[in-house]
């Protein structure tokens, strides 16, 4: 007996009806590398300052930080989220760090001066590993992408920062809060 | 980690299509990037692998199977050969490349993993092949499987530079 058809169009399989990939799936580094050098190479054909480059890294950093929080927010988390700040930090530091370059970071820090500012520290930071930078280019520092990732990931979190890549003791991001963050956070510190 | 690389193409993607906006560039583009990238990961294949010249297409088919493996985790097969053995086509089951993604109906055109046939075309044309390929079966389209076709064009000659024979 053949099957029977009722409708001629093949249900589309929407990506939702898949289940969550465990995230364990590996590629060689050379394949990171080299694509992430045509990426930079493709911004920096489009742009005519480092700034301007920074930020066109930042920008598509961003791109996956955005879908990074609600993928490892379900995955890692069982679908909470932090509200406090310290927490939220160290979500980015160890499980963030690495669920995307298979370690935690180095070392997360707190400015003496500034309550606002925070560090996350790399040593050796992956998106740096293989860029020689050029001399006219001396401030250029592709972890900006990194940034970017890590700007998205807090700002979705409900924790509006700046984060900027540093080249300090290896690479190191400066995360600046919100005032309002910080206040916040202060808020449920006194509860 | 494969995510990374998975959601770096895609911001990349994203990125081109805003860029363009005619669909057939950013195809274009991907494959430029892809041949970019093959001509210098051939050198990382020669080196892992110590492989020598390919005996024939068939043994070409094998090697770029084992390239998958060894660059992207995943084993596609070999398939529909033609029957002068020029053409092959690699099947992919799973595709870290397409993890998470899902093509919007504007999009229709994008060959979304076009960046591969450029990566195949620059690789061989480093070790004197030229060949061409493309897409013919896409998941993202709602086929079955992704189907990648290879063609074997010709043999390039006089590609070693003078003296270094």
């Amino acid at each position: 007996m053949s099957s029977i058809t009722i409708s001629a169009i093949r249900p589309r399989t929407s990506i939702l009806d898949k289940s969550l990939s465990k995230g364990k799936g590996e590629v060689s580094l050379s394949c990171f590398a080299l694509l992430f050098s045509e990426l930079v190479q493709y911004c920096q054909n489009r742009v005519y300052t480092v700034p301007e480059l920074q930020n066109k890294l930042a920008e598509m950093g961003a791109e996956i930080g955005h879908r990074i929080t609600d993928l490892l927010v379900m995955r890692e988390k069982n679908g909470k989220r932090e509200i406090k700040l310290l927490n939220v930090l160290l979500f980015v530091k160890s499980t963030m760090w690495k669920s995307l370059f298979g370690r935690e970071a180095d070392k997360l820090e707190h400015a003496n001066d500034d309550e606002r500012t925070y560090y996350i520290i790399e040593k050796e930071s992956l998106v740096n590993k293989f860029v020689s930078v050029p001399k006219d280019k001396g401030s250029l520092n592709c972890a900006s992408f990194v940034a970017g990732i890590v700007e998205a990931v807090l700002c979705d979190c409900g924790f509006p920062a700046k984060v900027t890549a540093h080249w300090h003791k290896g690479t190191t991001y400066m995360v600046k809060f919100d005032d309002a963050v910080v206040a916040r956070d202060k808020q449920l510190e006194d509860r | 980690n494969s995510e990374l690389f998975t959601l770096t193409y895609g911001a990349l993607v994203a990125q081109l299509i805003k860029d363009y906006e005619n669909v057939e560039d950013v195809n274009k583009q991907l494959e430029r990037m892809g041949y970019n990238i093959g001509i210098r990961l051939i050198e990382d294949f020669l080196a892992r692998t110590g492989s020598g010249r390919c005996y024939d297409f068939r043994d070409t088919a094998e090697k770029i199977q084992s390239g998958f493996k060894i660059f992207l985790g995943i084993t596609p097969s070999i398939t529909n050969w033609s029957p002068a053995g020029d053409e092959f086509s690699l099947c992919f089951e799973t595709n870290p490349l397409t993890e998470f993604v899902e093509l919007p109906d504007n999009c229709s055109n994008l060959k979304y993993c076009n960046i591969l046939t450029g990566v195949l075309r620059g690789a061989c044309e480093m070790v004197q092949m030229e060949i061409a390929c493309w897409f013919v079966q896409d998941q993202l389209k709602n086929d079955n499987v992704t189907e990648l076709r290879v063609k074997f064009v010709k043999r390039l000659e006089d590609a070693i530079p003078a003296g270094e024979d």
